[in-house]
């Protein structure tokens, strides 16, 4: 690892000047930025702790509805704080099908949203990558490629972004606040991130020096909670990445589907906001048919970016399996294998 | 470092020891952090090494910035080929059987990605892996040939260690003309690393010509003169410890570069020296289970009996030296057939060279045999346990030779009425469950040889009445700690609290190698013998002293039990060991033995562990998600002298199996030869949710050939049979027939 300056400052304004000079990072949960730091991928000049700032640990339920969420809490925390589960309950699903215990209790919210793709090349300095190295290509694009991109891609770069949690947060609306040098902002958390096009160094809007301090979720997010799950497509049935994941909520009255949501992660650059097939199946009713309309619609636009073509297939059947999971009904409690298409075989409810 | 385990409380027995299954003996100082492993040794001044590893699979460094690595603040110094000393001998040379051509800087080839080809030291580990970063190597590269295709053919001269890469026995050409069907199948099996939870790691100390080495080891004395002949000194002169292995799966028996390299830099720079290799550097210079690619034809008589065998296997090795998976041995003595033909071929890639890993070679031949076993009992439609039984080998298919003891036949039953294997639909796809999952049962044969190898052993009575008993034997986790302390205490009529039991330094008398599920047979028999030697020593003192109540009982006339000669006849007559020996103004007394099989024993019988595995596996229809549901294995080893232990090992083996045909695969570029999944978030291997319902049933078996105890192995059978059973059980819910490990989502959605 690099020699690098650490400093630990005392408030958001103190951070965010320590952090605009170029070479600095942000260092939360360590969880992901110390793997790659290790690997020789990152090499910060500066690290700028921000692991005891004041205030930005915090759940609160606004005036207004919904709730809002600190940079620094904690995936675990968040995801057994009851309030919280009760209101997103799919959100809470997909932080416990992140990871590990031991690394969801270290990693923060705001190192979840920012946590790097998983494609081998980027991890590997000896490789090039267009995200790590502006310009100098893409390793993936003729290598081991079987996990990445069929969504929102280009030639330039076919990674896609690993996260769980943002999956529901992208399909409720969340939005991002930050604070940076310029100040406050703050947006949707879909637009947040930008998908590679030409310049895939610019993963995320954030700029120079820009802290995120929260997430919030609108109140009418909590509107789907009685229906909303999400569900993870993994090669071992714990601690891996998600293949194709899939965050679906419906209203449903009389038998109609009034309001549908859906996102999929593992697809895209970004987790990936399906309006059309939410679209379709607004007036519906809540069939496996109409969720495998919805599927088709959702992936209408993929395209396979190497070795993945099976991917494609694979989500249509994953959305429609979501919606389905959703339609029956949120569960009572987090199921023992969250989000896994097995959740019911084995061990107890761990989430009363 | 304690060289005997304390434990906190008196372990609770009933009779003898052996058969007892007692907790291992150092699983307290386990579960505290008491146990010292290598790397937990910190001697004074010591340096930190880390290996600069390549970046390419084949060519040359031109350049490395030695300059800028030793400026960074606390490197001492940068070892590359200018100015790494020769060794004693040529690591580009074999120097026997287990010795393996390895990477230590003797220039500047690169033959594989992640080879070492420069060491930095430093006062902190920090400063030395920050060194090797800016060394910013320069290479020359030539284009790396990796996968089957793109590697170079050839004819092995040798396959696994030493082994015939071909075998035949019977008219083959007759066998598959008179078939009434023939399965013609193609298996594949990826490269997969052994990643021991403890990384190998050594500390290093010169003293003039002496060398301490901490360093986890299967092998302990053998490696010790291993070791001593690349630097020149006698096998005396090296005093290796290793008291605790995280795990070895036959990568910690064989000297391998890293470690040689800090023995090296450590006489350089006369500072004790540690290097801990990081997890991404297990994906190169320290062996792995090289790729294999096998096609078996099986033809059968209408009723499913085999009239000839054939697998040929091609496995990969590096282009240096050779280490081939000898595969298609897994069709050498399981199934009866009155032709059996096997070929090994090899292709050489740019990778490290492949080495012995846990079940070598009989683990991905069964992965391969098993189903294609199944597949015939498909086409001829009887039921896959029936299709085993009509195949049944009653004696070795091999040799013809009879078995030492086989109770396979029992471990079919048995393990076939714990699952419930009764009533299973011949047809695929016909079971689901309540959420209308695919369920599917299948099934495997386990099969292991039983060999040994020499080992030597001290049991010394002491005058107080307790004992030393001493063997260098290595405790890989497998409970070596333990077992041999039962079967020590056993052969001298002691409580196993009394015996003080010395292992895993090489000054101790050799305990062989912890390796081809041997260990517990040979440095057990070993022991035994000490014991029995040391008993009738004292046996002879007793009888022929008129003082003894023994006396005249005559040698075979008395027997130990609970630290006393008793009169075989007289129950009144016995003595205590300690008594005897203060008689005869003895301060201890000393018994020696080896172990190792009589060849003629050898030669008369085949000999070796038998299992039955049965898995039950749910899969999602839709979305192709596996998960084993149910694992029962049956298995027949001999005598189990530790059920707990045993099962432990079964259990491990077993959880190996479902780990090769679900999960481990080791990816490398295809252009650059590098790994690209070289840590175990991208080299998977099963977590605990992956883990179903298991049992392993411990089949009485009483064998008397195999040794003194009727001792055979279980540390490598239980991934037999299992990676096929699992197989067959997909296939069994599925319908669809999967022929390349690991078994993956995408082949199951169709
Ligand atoms: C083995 C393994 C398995 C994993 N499996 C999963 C999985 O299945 N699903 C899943 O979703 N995730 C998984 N993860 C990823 C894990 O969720 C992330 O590593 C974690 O969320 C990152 O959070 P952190 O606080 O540790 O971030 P850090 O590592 O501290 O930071 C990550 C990045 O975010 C930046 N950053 C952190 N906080 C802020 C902030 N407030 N504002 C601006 N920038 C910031 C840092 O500078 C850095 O670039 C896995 C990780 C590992 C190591
Ligand atoms: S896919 Fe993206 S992250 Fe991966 S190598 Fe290409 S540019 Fe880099």
């Amino acid at each position: 690892m690099n020699l690098f300056d650490y400093v630990r400052p005392a408030s958001v304004a103190e951070a965010v000047a320590a952090a605009s000079k170029p070479g600095a990072a942000y260092f939360a949960g360590g969880t992901n930025l110390l793997d790659l730091m290790k690997t020789g991928a990152l090499t910060p000049g500066k690290l700028v702790d921000i692991t005891r700032l004041p205030g930005l640990d915090r759940i609160e339920t606004l005036s207004e509805g919904g709730m809002r969420i600190g940079a620094m809490v904690r995936n675990a925390d968040l995801a057994r704080a009851p309030d919280f589960a009760a209101a997103y309950p799919a959100v809470a699903e997909a932080l416990l099908s992140g990871a590990s215990a031991q690394l969801r209790n270290a990693a923060t919210v705001g190192g979840n949203l920012m946590q790097r793709t998983r494609c081998a090349y980027l991890a590997d300095p000896a490789s090039v990558c267009n995200r790590r190295d502006p310009g100098a290509g893409c390793d993936a694009l003729e290598g081991e490629n079987r996990t990445h991109a069929v969504l929102g891609w280009s030639d330039a770069c076919i990674a896609t972004h690993p996260s769980d949690f943002c999956v529901p947060l992208v399909a409720f609306d969340a939005v991002v606040e930050i604070e940076g040098p310029e100040g406050r902002r703050e947006m949707p958390l879909e637009e947040f991130y930008l998908l590679p096009g030409e310049t895939p160094e610019h993963e995320s809007v954030l700029a120079g020096g820009e802290l995120i301090t929260g997430l919030r979720l609108p109140p009418e997010a909590a509107d789907f909670r009685a229906r909303s799950r999400y569900l993870k497509l993994r090669e071992r049935t714990s601690f891996a990445f998600a293949l194709v994941s899939a965050a679906a909520a419906l209203q449903i009255e009389d038998g109609t589907i009034g309001k549908a949501r859906l996102a999929l992660g593992g697809v895209a650059a970004r987790p990936w906001r399906a309006r059309s097939a939410e679209a379709l199946l607004r007036g519906a009713e809540p069939t496996a048919e109409s969720f495998a309309r919805a599927a088709e619609a959702a992936l209408a636009d993929a395209k396979p970016s190497g070795d993945n073509a099976f991917k494609i297939e694979l989500a249509r059947r994953v959305v429609t399996r979501a919606f389905l999971l959703a339609a029956a009904g949120t569960p009572e409690s987090v199921p023992a294998l969250p989000a896994s298409v097995f959740s019911s075989d084995t061990g107890v409810s761990i989430h009363a | 470092m304690p060289d005997t385990i304390p434990f906190p409380s008196a372990q609770v027995r009933f009779g003898s020891s052996s058969g007892q299954p007692l907790t291992r003996r150092d699983g307290f100082l386990k579960v505290t952090g008491a146990a010292t492993f290598a790397a937990d040794n910190h001697p004074e001044n010591l340096l930190h090494a880390v290996v600069a590893v390549s970046t390419i699979a084949r060519g040359r460094v031109v350049s490395l910035d030695v300059e800028a690595a030793k400026a960074h603040p606390g490197v001492v110094e940068v070892i590359t080929p200018a100015n790494c000393p020769p060794l004693a001998l040529d690591p580009d040379e074999k120097h026997g059987l287990f010795g393996f051509r390895f990477d230590a800087l003797q220039n500047d080839r690169v033959r594989y990605a992640k080879q070492p080809i420069a060491l930095v030291l430093a006062e902190t580990l920090e400063a030395a892996t920050e060194g090797t970063r800016l060394l910013a190597p320069v290479y020359e590269t030539e284009p790396a040939r990796i996968g089957f295709d793109n590697g170079e053919p050839y004819a092995p001269a040798t396959v696994g260690v030493g082994g015939a890469p071909d075998f035949d026995r019977g008219d083959l050409a007759a066998g598959l003309a008179a078939a009434a069907h023939l399965v013609d199948t193609e298996y594949e099996t990826p490269a997969q690393y052994h990643n021991a939870m403890e990384p190998h790691a050594i500390v290093a100390e010169w003293d003039g010509d002496t060398l301490t080495i901490d360093t986890p080891n299967q092998a302990i004395v053998l490696s010790r003169a291993a070791y001593a002949a690349f630097f020149g000194i006698p096998p005396e002169n090296v005093y290796l410890r290793s008291p605790f292995l995280g795990g070895g799966f036959g990568s910690k028996a064989i000297l391998a570069g890293p470690q040689i390299l800090c023995i090296r830099a450590a006489r350089m720079l006369q500072r004790p020296v540690k290097l801990a290799l990081p997890r991404d550097q297990m994906f190169g210079p320290v062996g792995h289970r090289g790729a294999t690619r096998q096609r078996l034809r099986l033809a059968t008589d209408a009723e499913g009996r085999l009239t000839a065998l054939e697998h040929h296997a091609v496995a990969t090795t590096s282009s240096f030296d050779e280490f081939i998976e000898p595969a298609a041995n897994a069709s050498h003595n399981l199934y009866a057939s009155p032709a059996i033909s096997t070929r090994h071929g090899a292709v050489r890639v740019d990778t490290g060279t492949p080495g012995p890993m846990r079940a070598p070679g009989e683990a991905s031949g069964s992965a391969a045999l098993e189903c294609a076993l199944d597949e015939a009992a498909a086409a001829i439609g009887i039921d896959p346990l029936e299709m085993r039984l009509r195949n049944y080998a009653e004696t070795d298919p091999a040799t013809g030779r009879p078995f030492s003891a086989k109770a396979l036949r029992e471990c079919y039953a048995q393990g076939a009425e714990r699952f419930g294997w009764a009533g299973r639909p011949l047809a695929p796809r016909q079971m689901t469950d309540d959420a209308g999952r695919l369920v599917g049962w299948g099934m495997g044969s386990a099969l292991f040889p039983a060999p040994m190898f020499q080992a030597e052993a001290r049991a010394t009575l002491r005058a107080d009445g307790t004992a030393l008993v001493e063997t260098a034997a290595a405790d890989m986790g497998q409970g070596a700690w333990t077992a041999l302390a039962q079967i020590a205490a056993d052969s001298l009529g002691l409580d196993i609290e009394q015996v003080e039991f010395r292992s895993g330094t090489s000054d101790l008398p050799d305990g062989g190698v912890a390796g081809g599920s041997g260990h517990t047979a040979t440095a057990g028999s070993a022991l035994h013998n000490a014991g029995t030697d040391a008993i009738a020593k004292l046996a002879e003192i007793a009888v022929n002293d008129p003082a003894s109540p023994l006396f005249g009982a005559g040698n075979a006339g008395v027997e130990a039990r609970e630290g006393r000669l008793w009169h075989r006849e007289d129950e009144t007559r016995s003595e205590g060991y300690g008594d005897i020996l203060a008689r005869s103004g003895m301060e201890s007394l000393e018994g020696s033995g080896t172990g190792g099989r009589d060849p003629a024993d050898a030669e008369a019988r085949a000999m070796f562990s038998h299992g039955a595995v049965f898995a039950e596996v749910k899969v999602d229809p839709d979305l192709g998600q596996v998960l084993v549901t149910r694992l029962v294995g049956a298995f027949a080893a001999g005598r189990i002298i530790n059920p707990k232990l045993a099962r432990s090992q079964l259990y491990g083996g077993m959880i190996w199996g479902l780990s090769f045909a679900l999960h481990e695969e080791a990816i490398h570029d295809r252009r650059t030869g590098r790994p690209v999944n070289a840590d175990l978030a991208g080299y998977h291997i099963p977590v605990h949710a992956d883990i179903p319902a298991m049992e392993a049933l411990l089949i009485d078996e009483d064998d008397r050939y195999v040794n003194v105890l009727g001792i055979k192995g279980v540390g490598e059978i239980g991934i037999t049979g299992t990676v096929g059973a699992i197989a067959n059980a997909i296939w069994h819910a599925t319908g669809v027939r999967v022929r390349r490990y690991p078994i993956r989502i995408e082949d199951l959605i169709g």
